[in-house]
């Protein structure tokens, strides 16, 4: 039965999977809509992974998109600089799933590295510092001629498929929810809930934090790198302040420590994004109300208001889909 | 057990405390008194790990600890119960006293020292499935004091444990304290209620605006005329 459960999860992405190459051969989906799937799972991993930092353990990070670029550069680097990879060879893909990798780990580098001298700041100190960290990383893109400069790493080869990105999506939902509810994961709980108390019954604080950290980098490197390869360019603006505003919206809305509503807020905000983007067109050219497609935004914090005053927790609250739970609660 | 030399602590450019001594003696109770502001609770952060000190040594069990994190001084047998009491709004009293015992890996002696909470705190025994945020002052403080139990040091450190408490409930912490102190834990308390800490105390030092000034047999600094007008109001 315990087996069972645990395989619950493998069930329902393998029924999401099924679903969606079913309606897509059956030509219900389109490739328009095919892009944003594929974009919501990629949304799906940068917004889990946020929430291992700002909903798990508690900490502040508005720079998670500057994690994702250093994957997205770094893998793209090397599939389109070094080994110049092309989807028509299907030997390449490996190399392909090796650079993913590869960039999750120049992220998770960037994570200790950014985390091990900030994490001894706390709230609206750490916020500016990760913020100032994203905006250092774009401007860094920005000025190294080598990955193009302002005009971004053009010709990224396109291995970014439903079903890769979908296993990376899987991978990353599994593993970040096991580490939430293992003991480490547990331990980053009682730092959100109480730093202080946590210090004092023996656990290290600053070793944890780090870990956090971390993990939720990698895993937004290996987002930034399936989006490099799925949009075939990487490009400064991608990984500003903008995305990574958005992201955080995402964890915010989904519910803060809630795997289940960050993977529900990043679906229904990628899609809510294009269906405005419509509608918006729709308003201008055929209503004639002179409005832009920047009124996305202002329609999000409108969204993010009314669900900061009417479901002060989220969409989920902290709670769970049981999908997601290994083990129920003992006693 | 625990001793304290010449400890200076900066928060910045301030001097929290400036020069502070004192020794806590194996199985008493010592209690450092003062006004507000005078470096008590400094002083036990920096005791327990907290907060590095810029000058002066710490000693706890003849080894040199200063500057040590808090997290590896409870594997060596400090129990800090913080100002304020800091519990975990969010887990039930059980689950609160579960995590104390983060650092003991037998499950047995994990349940020994649970059950040794709850005859100490019969209250807290009746409140075993409420969330800790749900608790009673009183009752709060004495779940932090249980969780120090749980953590199971040989020194107990109490930063203001009557704080913001009804009188009646003060005395049955003090009870409590001295309880804990009969089954051999030393206990190094800080206190503003200066006359109840220093009757269960058999030290004290009075700290005055960041340096340790008067110091004795609890009964004697009772008695002292100074410490009667400055704290004792009498």
């Amino acid at each position: 039965m315990d087996k069972l459960k645990s395989l619950k999860l493998l069930m329902a992405g393998l029924i999401f999977y099924l679903i969606v190459q079913i309606l897509s051969a059956v030509g219900v989906l389109n490739g328009y809509f095919m892009v944003i799937i594929n974009r919501s799972l990629v949304f799906v991993i940068l917004a889990v992974s946020l929430n291992l930092i700002n909903g798990v353990t508690g900490q502040f990070s508005l720079g998670h998109m500057g994690f994702a670029a250093v994957g997205a550069y770094a893998s793209g680097s090397i599939t389109t600089l070094i080994f110049k990879l092309s989807p028509h060879h299907p030997q390449d893909a490996v190399v392909f799933l090796i650079a993913i990798i590869v960039g999750g780990f120049f992220a998770a580098l960037a994570g200790f590295l950014i985390g091990f001298p900030s994490l001894r700041l706390k709230g609206d100190y750490l916020a500016i510092v990760t913020l100032g960290f994203g905006e250092i990383i774009r401007t860094i893109l920005n000025n190294i001629p080598a990955v193009g400069g302002p005009r971004g790493l053009l010709g990224i080869p396109k291995f970014s498929n439903f079903t890769v990105i979908f296993l990376f999506t899987l991978g990353t939902i599994i593993l970040i929810r096991n580490l939430v509810q293992s003991s480490i994961g547990r331990t980053m709980i009682s730092i959100r809930e109480n730093e202080l108390a946590s210090e004092l019954v023996g656990v290290d604080t600053t070793k944890y934090k780090v870990l956090g950290f971390v993990v939720g980098a990698f895993f937004a490197g290996i987002g930034g790198g399936l989006l490099a390869h799925l949009l075939q360019i990487a490009h400064p603006t991608q990984y500003g302040f903008y995305a990574s505003a958005l992201i955080l919206i995402m964890v915010y809305v989904g519910g803060i420590g809630s795997l289940t509503g960050s993977i529900v807020a990043a679906f229904s905000l990628t899609f809510l994004t294009e269906g405005l983007r419509v509608g918006i067109d729709w308003l201008r050219d055929t209503v004639g109300i002179p409005i832009g497609t920047e009124w996305t935004m202002v329609i999000y914090a409108v969204l993010l208001i009314l669900i900061m005053l009417y479901k002060t927790e989220g969409l989920m609250g902290m709670r769970e889909s049981s999908i997601l739970v290994i083990k129920e609660k003992q006693g | 057990m625990l001793s304290v030399k010449n400890l200076k602590v900066t928060y910045g450019s301030i001097a929290a405390i400036s020069d502070v001594s004192f020794e806590v003696p194996e199985g008493k109770i010592v209690c450092l008194i003062g006004a507000n502001g005078a470096g008590k609770t400094t002083t036990l952060r920096a005791v327990s790990g907290l907060v590095a000190p810029s000058a002066g040594t710490v000693t706890f069990k003849g080894a040199d600890i200063t500057g040590a994190p808090a997290h590896k001084l409870v594997g060596l047998g400090m129990s800090h119960v913080p100002e304020g009491r800091r519990i975990f709004p969010i887990l039930t009293v059980k689950e609160n006293l579960e995590l104390a015992a983060w650092t003991i890996k037998d499950k047995t002696e994990v349940k020994r020292r649970l059950e040794e909470v709850y005859e100490m705190f019969p209250r807290i025994k009746d409140r075993i499935g409420q969330l800790g945020g749900t608790l009673s002052g009183g009752e709060q403080q004495m779940l932090a004091v249980g969780r120090a139990m749980v953590t199971g040091g040989d020194i107990l450190l109490l930063d203001e444990p009557s704080m913001g408490l009804a009188p009646v409930l003060v005395d049955e912490i003090f009870d409590k304290i001295i309880a804990i102190n009969k089954k051999g834990t030393t206990v190094l308390l800080v206190e503003q209620n200066a006359s109840e800490a220093l009757e269960i105390s058999d030290f004290a030092y009075v700290l005055e605006v960041g340096y340790s000034t008067i110091s004795g047999p609890a009964k004697e600094i009772a008695a002292d005329a100074r410490v009667r007008e400055a704290y004792l109001g009498v």
